[in-house]
């Protein structure tokens, strides 16, 4: 099967400027910088490259979105703040690629005529902030950044900023804030970023894996990227695989793998004989399924023909024996902790979720809490000026969905009976 | 100008109008807490969330702007689920301590729950997030966490009013709270306006806290004295006790703010008042009925007048004075007095402190419409100080209590040279305290009348009671005094002396008393 980002992973000199230039690195930008700007957007909006942050908004589409107006500078903001349980891929290429989306960010400047571009990294993720900076400093060197980018007078300062532990410093708009040093809110949308953005500027937030793509797309052509996935869905996806698996890690695959696939042979299937209880396909935050749903494709369509989402692609294996209503209480601490308080129906909700889950879990949950709790998630859900309460309420809704019966008898028996205890 | 309906009712609106002021336009009320017509849109708190037909979700009103065609409905059942819903979250941690709230009976919080929720509650009191209560935030604001909504309100009027930015959000998820940093209160001279744009019981007045229920509360449309910009505001009292001010909207002149200075000024109409006419003989004070000692007032004036002539006598004004008022003290100065000894004085002098937003230099309400009705300022203030000083004043009328830049000290030194005093005032001071005759008048919130701003606006306040005590209107007394040296004044009330004013008076020709309307209008000039 044909990589796009991983092929080189496994060498370590390709973090290096030299190892990457040895396969070809930023060939695609030399060649960028001789073809008209327009070309470059062109070949990305064949390619059917789909943004890997979670929302799946077709990438071309979003730099078309930038006003055609140069008289304001504009700014490129690089999403690397990965924060949604389940999600480790751009960990992955930060660490093992980071030359990969520095040309990546190159190209994408050139074409959008970008001046400024700043990456926002996760600040947890401090080892990947150190290969990056080197990483930067030599594209520098080298003239792939900074003034007179490969002597074609285009200059290009690439800022690295880390974040202060913040999932929702990941929402494009929040990314934006804290990048400002204001609090890490999530904006009033009108308007957008791609006409007011980072510094008042009109902006183009892209994330790490999105950018990663478009060397190889200038390299070999938009029309061969989107061969290899399937029809809206160019190239391929790195999905994470966690859980009781023979082989949890990243994997590069088309970007219509099928999940049931990547559990029982690209990872190997479940541990230790274990049976499959439910998987989340896409991060924590969008709807699990139940084990004899997963018979299922990544692309964005197919997933969400089954009622759920192909998010980041990390997928979260959860194993024959485990509670879900312990599994959704995890869940819901981590909303609760995480709701940055901004509008109503997240701030109280979350928490009133986490309190209302945690109780059925204690076994101290009341006749009415599972209607209780689905009122509230209705009361959330689509009532906020950004997804985090949907993305604390799809889990919900989904594991009472599904598991409806395990909620009843923790109620019912006023214990887990998977026997956890708090 | 998009044409809309709302709940079916078909409005029109200017270009980049809100759905929530275009209901407010056909009279329908769009619940709200963050919204404020003088600050930006935050949309955080969610309570005016409307149907708009077209969009798969509910529409923030406060920030979704208003477009031709929209169909607009606030009467569903998903649109009542989700305010109440809203409402229900914004509750669930509150203390509900309406009780001992100073917020009880203004509160957004329980007016809402009396329209749009009236819901049982569905969490446990145990579980409830406490946070810090009565902390002092500074500037006289004292802040409870507990009772906060977190709409923001406090947080945009610091950065985008005061551009001080004292009060941040802290901490996240439900445990956020508005609060300051380590040893950095609210320190600012606009503070007052938190309490009042608080939805809640949040921010409350240090000042007015626990000292009246607001449900006791009576309005008057006022101005407030306490300098030139002429702050338009309510007066708020009861049973005769003005309690407080707060800002009435007036974008022409204070927007929707006043400063902190003249939110204190209420206090004067309380403290140290002057609440029956006295006399001092032989340094000792006896009260006097108006009807004895009025004619014993107009004897003396015209005696002095007859007996050393009309330079002998003298009537320093005040900026504190209406229109109305002066217009009357010109004529009693000029043509029933028949001197030219007449003056204003000004409670400050013109270098008081002053900011580059409302507080104005000038701590008088009305000295351009002393000016603007020919009563001569601080020069020939000086010139008959220096009349008096020389012994050549044999009777002198005072109105208020300052007598320009002289000293207490002086004050009493320049008036021991005048063999008869009389004073017209409202409070207690250095004047009342050297004056022979004392006819004491009512407050601002007693009275009605006209001022004239730092920037020539004419703008109207109103009586909210009846004179204190036995003090009576100054209009009044000057038309009691009047007539008693043959003026044959027939003025009733202030209306009936600005109609004469307007008459006579070139820069308020043709005005009246409604087409200055609440929120005034420019004089001519």
């Amino acid at each position: 099967m044909e990589t796009v980002l991983t092929t080189h992973f496994a060498d370590e000199r390709y973090r290096g400027i030299d190892g990457y230039r040895g396969k070809g690195g930023y060939g695609a930008l030399r060649k960028c910088v001789s073809m008209p700007r327009e070309a470059i957007v062109e070949e990305v909006k064949k390619a059917n490259l789909r943004g890997r942050g979670g929302a799946g908004f077709p990438a071309g589409v979003k730099w078309g979105f930038l006003p055609k107006d140069l008289s304001r500078p504009r700014v490129l903001v690089v999403n690397a703040d990965e924060g949604e349980p389940g999600t480790f891929k751009d960990r992955l290429i930060l660490s093992h690629g980071p030359h990969l989306l520095l040309e990546g960010i190159a190209i994408a400047c050139y074409a959008l005529s970008i001046h400024r571009a700043y990456i926002y990294i996760r600040g947890e993720y401090a080892r990947e902030a150190r290969i990056l900076e080197e990483a930067m400093e030599e594209a520098r060197a080298a003239g792939f950044l900074g003034k007179d980018v490969l002597g074609t007078g285009f200059d290009l300062e690439v800022t690295l900023h880390r974040g202060a532990g913040a999932y929702i410093c990941g929402e494009e708009t929040s990314t934006i804030n804290s990048l400002e040093g204001k609090r890490g809110w999530p904006r009033l949308k009108p308007p957008f970023p791609a006409v007011v953005g980072a510094f008042g500027l009109p902006t183009l937030v892209n994330n790490v894996e999105t950018l990663c793509n478009v060397p190889w797309i200038l390299e070999n052509g938009g029309e061969r990227f989107a061969a290899l996935g399937c029809e809206k869905n160019g190239g391929t996806r790195l999905v994470g695989v966690s859980g009781p698996v023979v082989r949890p890690g990243i994997y590069e695959l088309p970007a219509n793998a099928n999940l049931k696939n990547v559990i029982f042979d690209v990872a190997g299937g479940l541990r230790d004989g274990k049976a499959l209880k439910a998987v989340i396909p896409g991060g924590s935050s969008t709807p699990v399924l139940r084990a004899d749903e997963i018979d299922v494709t990544f692309d964005i369509e197919t997933m969400a023909k089954a009622g759920t989402m192909a998010g980041t692609c990390g997928v979260i294996v959860i194993p024959e024996g485990t509670c879900m209503v312990r599994a959704l209480s995890v869940l819901m601490n981590f909303y609760a902790h995480e709701s940055c308080g901004q509008c109503t129906p997240c701030r109280e909700g979350t928490g009133w979720l986490k309190l209302v889950v945690g109780r059925i879990e204690a076994g101290q949950g009341r006749p009415g809490d599972v209607e209780l709790v689905l009122d509230v998630c209705d009361n959330m859900a689509g009532k906020t000026i950004c997804a985090l309460a949907d993305a604390a309420v799809m889990p919900a809704q989904s594991f009472i969905g599904k598991f409806r019966g395990e909620f009843d008898r923790h109620i019912a028996e006023g214990k887990c009976p998977f026997g956890n205890r708090f | 100008m998009p044409n809309l309906t709302i709940n079916g009712v078909a409005v029109s609106v200017p270009e980049g109008t809100t759905i929530l002021s275009a209901a407010k336009q056909v009279g329908i009320h769009i619940p709200h807490y963050c919204y404020h017509t003088h600050l930006s849109v935050a949309g955080n708190c969610r309570m005016c969330q409307v149907e708009v037909e077209k969009f798969p979700k509910l529409q923030t009103a406060c920030s979704t702007v208003a477009t031709e065609g929209m169909v607009v409905r606030t009467d569903t059942e998903a649109v009542r689920k989700a305010v109440r819903g809203a409402l229900e979250f914004l509750l669930i941690h509150h203390p509900i301590d309406c009780p001992i709230c100073d917020q009880a009976g203004e509160c957004g919080l329980q007016d809402y729950y009396m329209t749009v929720g009236l819901h049982k509650s569905r969490y446990p009191l145990g579980d409830k997030i406490h946070k810090k209560k009565v902390q002092d935030a500074g500037s006289g604001i004292v802040l409870d966490a507990e009772r906060c909504i977190l709409c923001s309100r406090c947080v945009r009027f610091l950065e985008e009013v005061t551009g001080t930015r004292e009060l941040q959000f802290f901490r996240r998820g439900d445990h956020s709270e508005i609060s300051f940093f380590p040893g950095r209160p609210i320190d600012n001279h606009y503070a007052g306006n938190l309490a009042d744009i608080c939805p809640v019981g949040a921010l409350t007045s240090r000042d007015f806290r626990f000292r009246c229920r607001v449900w006791f509360l009576k309005s008057a449309e006022s101005i407030c004295t306490g300098c030139a910009r002429g702050c338009n505001i309510e007066a708020h009292f009861h049973e005769g006790v003005l309690y407080r001010y707060k800002p009435r909207v007036n974008d022409a002149v204070n927007r929707a703010w006043m400063c902190d200075f003249g939110r204190m000024e209420y206090r004067k109409a309380n403290e140290a008042r002057l609440l029956a006419p006295f006399v001092r003989e032989n340094g000792v004070e006896k009260e006097m009925p108006w009807g004895a000692l009025m004619p014993q007032v107009a004897q003396r004036l015209s005696d002095a007048v007859r007996t050393h002539g009309a330079d002998t006598v003298a009537v320093i004004a005040s900026p504190q004075l209406s229109n109305e008022e002066l217009f009357l003290v010109r004529h009693f100065a000029s043509d029933l007095l028949g001197t030219m000894n007449l003056a204003f004085t000004r409670r400050a002098p013109e270098d008081g402190f002053s900011d580059d937003f409302l507080i104005h230099p000038d701590k008088n309400p009305n000295s351009a419409g002393a000016r603007l009705l020919g009563i001569p300022g601080e020069e020939a203030f000086h010139a008959v100080a220096g009349r008096i000083s020389r012994g050549e004043i044999r009777a002198l009328v005072i109105f208020g209590n300052v007598l320009g830049a002289f000293s207490e000290k002086g004050t009493l030194e320049l008036l021991s040279k005048a063999p008869f005093i009389v004073q017209v005032g409202t409070n207690e001071g250095v004047v009342s305290r050297a004056a022979h005759a004392v006819l004491p008048s009512a407050s601002f919130v007693e009275r009605g009348g006209t001022f004239v701003n730092c920037d020539g606006r004419l703008q109207r306040f109103r009586a909210g009671f009846a004179p204190r005590g036995k003090a009576r209107n100054t209009i009044e007394i000057l038309v009691d005094l009047g007539n008693r040296l043959g003026a044959g004044w027939s003025f009733s009330g202030e209306e009936s002396v600005f109609r004469a004013l307007s008459r006579s008076e070139a820069p308020f020709r043709g005005m009246t008393y409604g087409s200055i309307g609440s929120l005034g209008r420019e004089v001519k000039r």
